[in-house]
């Protein structure tokens, strides 16, 4: 049992990944009927805010240390960041901890800003394209971009840790009645998965209660009619296009500190991310968060032992057979709207 | 007094005369054919294959620096670095057998496709004699699969399963590095006399060849004093995200957790586990313990303070003169040549790349000849020391090195970046041979070498 609810926790934790991705991209699927394989590239930056964030607060002044040698006999150099001169050494030192926070505020305006850039300098021109084209286009952005990250920050992974205060496990077992010590989660994931359901239910709140929100729901429905009635739905979708870009740069952020990033980590999730639109029903919001969350939870349990031993390999193409699975039985998805890639 | 008659016929033959004296060492070097890439002219060109792309491409670069100085040292130029030290004092900074060294680079992408058309783009435009580099077994295997093909000389970069000098040896490839069974052999005494003999061992293993064999290589080494390997589990080279693999270690009855991973593997399942908190637990009565069999200082750099304590094994460690004594000469020597180029210390995939570009340009000039088979019979059973490893042996039967392998731990309060590990001890060579024709090494052949056109 302790197996089966540690598999759950796994699975709503990697869910939250794939539905804050999933959600942008049906947002952009569904506003501009755009299929954007650059949204993996707008999750890794959105992690390398992060990185860079952390890097400005630990920029230092080298001093020179005579009592220490380097490798080559010289005397050391020592770093002492500027913040430790600013704001005190438990000043310098807080800031330095909390660095992937704080990336969030950072973050934002520079997501929506890449977003906003990429959809009127690019994107755009592709509107009225074939998804060929525009699949093509986008993927070719997203080698471009991860490219630009390899050259300024490096192939290898970045260690960006997260604050100390949520550094080690949280004894779940004892909450649930189990003995001590049975079911230990990270608190850094437990701070994921409320993250992403915070953002997950902002980005609806949005849409349901906003004007804002009930114009775009209006022209993803029918945007001929809402154009109209002389309303510039053009504008409101460029918008949601940097809010898509914003929420997958968030959870790039997020991430950092459950796998160091690297270059190519977009890449690494961008499939994953399709196949959990496509399941879930393309430009469907609530069926992109459904499916992240319920293939996370599928593929956690392929992943376990006895699983494994007794279909052996099943953990590595389980999302795929769902996808063949549901493409075969129900081509809209979970909840895709009839007739959206019945025809 | 003596007239001098300057006369047409005179000046023809004097030219003749002279310009044939002139021409003849370009004329004798000329003479070597026979062979792929006989060099002709002043220059012979060496092809160095090294990711520069993909997830690998910084281990690849530093590859890449090593190279550029061990053609440096080699053309005398520089400090000379482990020329000052090697045993053998062949090479004197004119080149190899007089020729200068030119290089020519391609990208293997940590693809085997990849890797096999860079390298044969440079065998066949560049005209490389040599081939050398690469930071996979996979591309290892095929490389050097290529480099017998064509008749070319394959010096291996960072290949650490045991198929390259195993089921996949060639006689044309020459593996510097050491394998898999080194590291079972090496780390096996240390983890029992550190965690003791009674201990319970769940493997993860990363779904490819040199996982398996590295698996292979802990699991036995580990069973034989003792250990009990509760579980083996594979996990996909390509999962980013450890959780699901991680969570049921502690439910196993496991108290030590191997992960046979490397590169963006490693990092992610070491530090998906030091986030699970296994290295606070405590299952069968001791502190639950990691082992990463195959360190790299650039991977434990992107694991940041989570290989903090933990155990794995090494080919080399910039530290070892310096630490163990004049045993490892060379170590400093090298370190300060290229600390000094390039302004941090070198990684153990630098030095194995380094290392073997000195050791073909002395056998080609032991051998006397750039021929592929002449530098396959200096080559085999050739005992070296001065190179950082200490005393070494080329293995006649396997084109293995056997040399100590470094059993290091991550440091607790690293001092910088580059100082992540720390040394534990090293395992004399005794202890890491083998025969050869060990069953983790059983299948192949190396064959006869093949000087190619």
């Amino acid at each position: 049992m302790d197996a089966i609810i540690l598999q759950i926790l796994n699975g709503l934790d990697k869910g939250s990944a794939y539905a804050l991705i999933a959600l942008g991209l049906t947002l952009i699927f569904g506003t501009l009927g755009v299929v954007n394989f650059a949204h993996g590239a707008l999750f890794m930056i959105g992690a390398f805010c992060a990185v860079t964030l952390s890097r400005l607060i630990e920029s230092s002044r080298t001093v020179i240390d005579e009592s220490r040698t380097d490798f080559l006999g010289n005397p050391m150099e020592v770093q002492v960041p500027y913040v430790v001169d600013w704001f005190g050494e438990s000043g310098g030192a807080f800031l330095i901890d909390w660095a992937v926070p704080l990336s969030i505020l950072f973050a934002i305006p520079i997501m929506i800003t890449i977003g906003w850039i990429m959809e009127r300098g690019l994107i755009k021109h592709f509107y009225k394209r074939p998804h060929a084209d525009q699949i093509l286009v986008t993927f070719g952005l997203a080698i471009v971009l991860q490219e630009i990250i390899k050259y300024f920050y490096g192939a290898n992974p970045i260690p960006t840790p997260a604050p100390s205060a949520f550094q080690g496990s949280f004894d779940f077992g004892v909450l649930l009645g189990f003995d001590p010590l049975t079911i230990l989660y990270p608190y850094w994931r437990l701070v994921y998965f409320a993250f992403a359901a915070l953002i997950i239910g902002g980005v609806f709140a949005f849409l349901q209660f906003t004007t804002f929100g009930m114009v775009v729901r209006a022209g993803m429905a029918d945007r001929e009619t809402v154009g109209l009635l002389g309303i510039n739905i053009d504008r409101r979708f460029t918008i949601m296009f940097g809010i898509a870009a914003a929420v997958a740069g968030l959870a790039g952020v997020m991430y950092t500190p459950i796998n160091p990033p690297n270059y190519h980590m977009g890449m690494d999730f961008l499939v994953l991310s399709f196949v959990v639109v496509v399941v879930g029903g393309m430009g469907s919001l609530p069926g992109a968060v459904l499916a992240g969350f319920l293939l996370g939870i599928l593929e956690s349990f392929a992943s376990m032992r006895e699983v494994i031993d007794l279909i052996p390999g099943i953990n590595q193409v389980i999302i795929y057979l769902v996808a063949i699975l549901i493409l075969l039985t129900r081509p809209r998805g979970l909840m895709g709207r009839k007739g959206v890639m019945e025809e | 007094m003596t007239k001098r008659h300057v006369t047409r016929r005179g000046v023809i033959q004097t030219g003749a005369i002279a310009g044939a004296g002139l021409a003849l060492p370009t004329y004798l070097r000329a003479q070597e054919s026979g062979f792929t890439n006989a060099p002709q002219g002043d220059t012979v060109t060496l092809g160095f294959n090294v990711p520069q792309t993909g997830p690998y491409a910084d281990e690849g670069a530093d590859e890449l620096r090593a190279f550029e100085l061990a053609v440096e040292h080699l053309n005398g130029e520089d400090d000379g670095g482990m020329l000052q030290t090697f045993s053998e004092k062949n090479l004197d900074g004119t080149g190899i057998l007089g020729r200068r060294v030119e290089y020519v680079t391609g990208d293997t992408q940590t693809k085997s496709d990849a890797a096999r058309a860079s390298a044969r783009s440079m065998i066949e435009k560049d005209g490389a004699i040599m081939v050398s580099g690469g930071s996979s077994s996979g591309v290892a295997v095929a490389v050097q699969a290529l480099c017998q093909e064509a008749g070319i000389i394959f010096m291996a970069g960072l290949t650490h399963s045991n198929d390259t000098t195993g089921k996949d040896k060639r006689a044309n490839g020459f593996r510097h590095f050491f394998n898999s069974y080194m590291s079972g052999a090496a780390l096996a005494p240390i983890l029992a006399a550190q965690y003791g003999e009674d201990r319970k061992a769940y493997h993860l293993t990363a779904d490819y060849n040199w996982g398996y064999t590295t698996e292979e290589a802990i699991r036995s080494s580990t069973e034989a004093m003792g250990w009990e390997t509760v579980a083996a589990v594979k996990t996909p080279l390509t999962q980013t995200d450890f959780s699901s693999y991680i969570a049921p270690v502690l439910q196993s009855g496991a108290d030590v957790l191997v992960l046979n991973h490397y590169g963006g593997n490693m990092v992610n399942s070491l530090t998906n586990a030091v986030q699970f908190g296994l290295r606070q637990q405590e299952a069968n009565g001791k502190q639950f313990e990691i082992v990463v069999p195959l360190y790299s200082e650039l991977m434990a750099r992107g694991a940041g303070e989570n290989i903090t304590g933990i155990l794995g094994s090494q080919n080399w460690d910039w530290k070892l003169e310096n630490e163990l004594g004049a045993k490892y000469a060379g170590t400093n020597a090298f370190v300060q040549s290229f600390g000094e180029k390039y302004g941090f210390p070198p990684s153990q995939a630098a030095h194995t790349c380094y290392v073997q570009t000195l050791l073909y340009a002395d056998a080609v000039t032991r051998a006397g000849s750039f021929n592929p088979c002449a530098v396959v019979e200096a080559l085999e059973g050739f005992e070296f020391d001065g190179l950082g490893n200490g005393p070494t042996l080329y293995r006649a039967d396997d084109h293995q090195c056997f040399k100590d392998v470094v059993v290091v731990r991550g440091k607790e309060n690293p001092e910088n970046e580059f100082d992540l590990v720390e040394i534990v001890e090293v395992t004399p060579v005794d202890q890491v041979t083998y025969e050869p024709d060990h069953p983790q090494f059983s299948g192949g052949s190396l064959g006869t070498c093949n000087a190619g056109a």
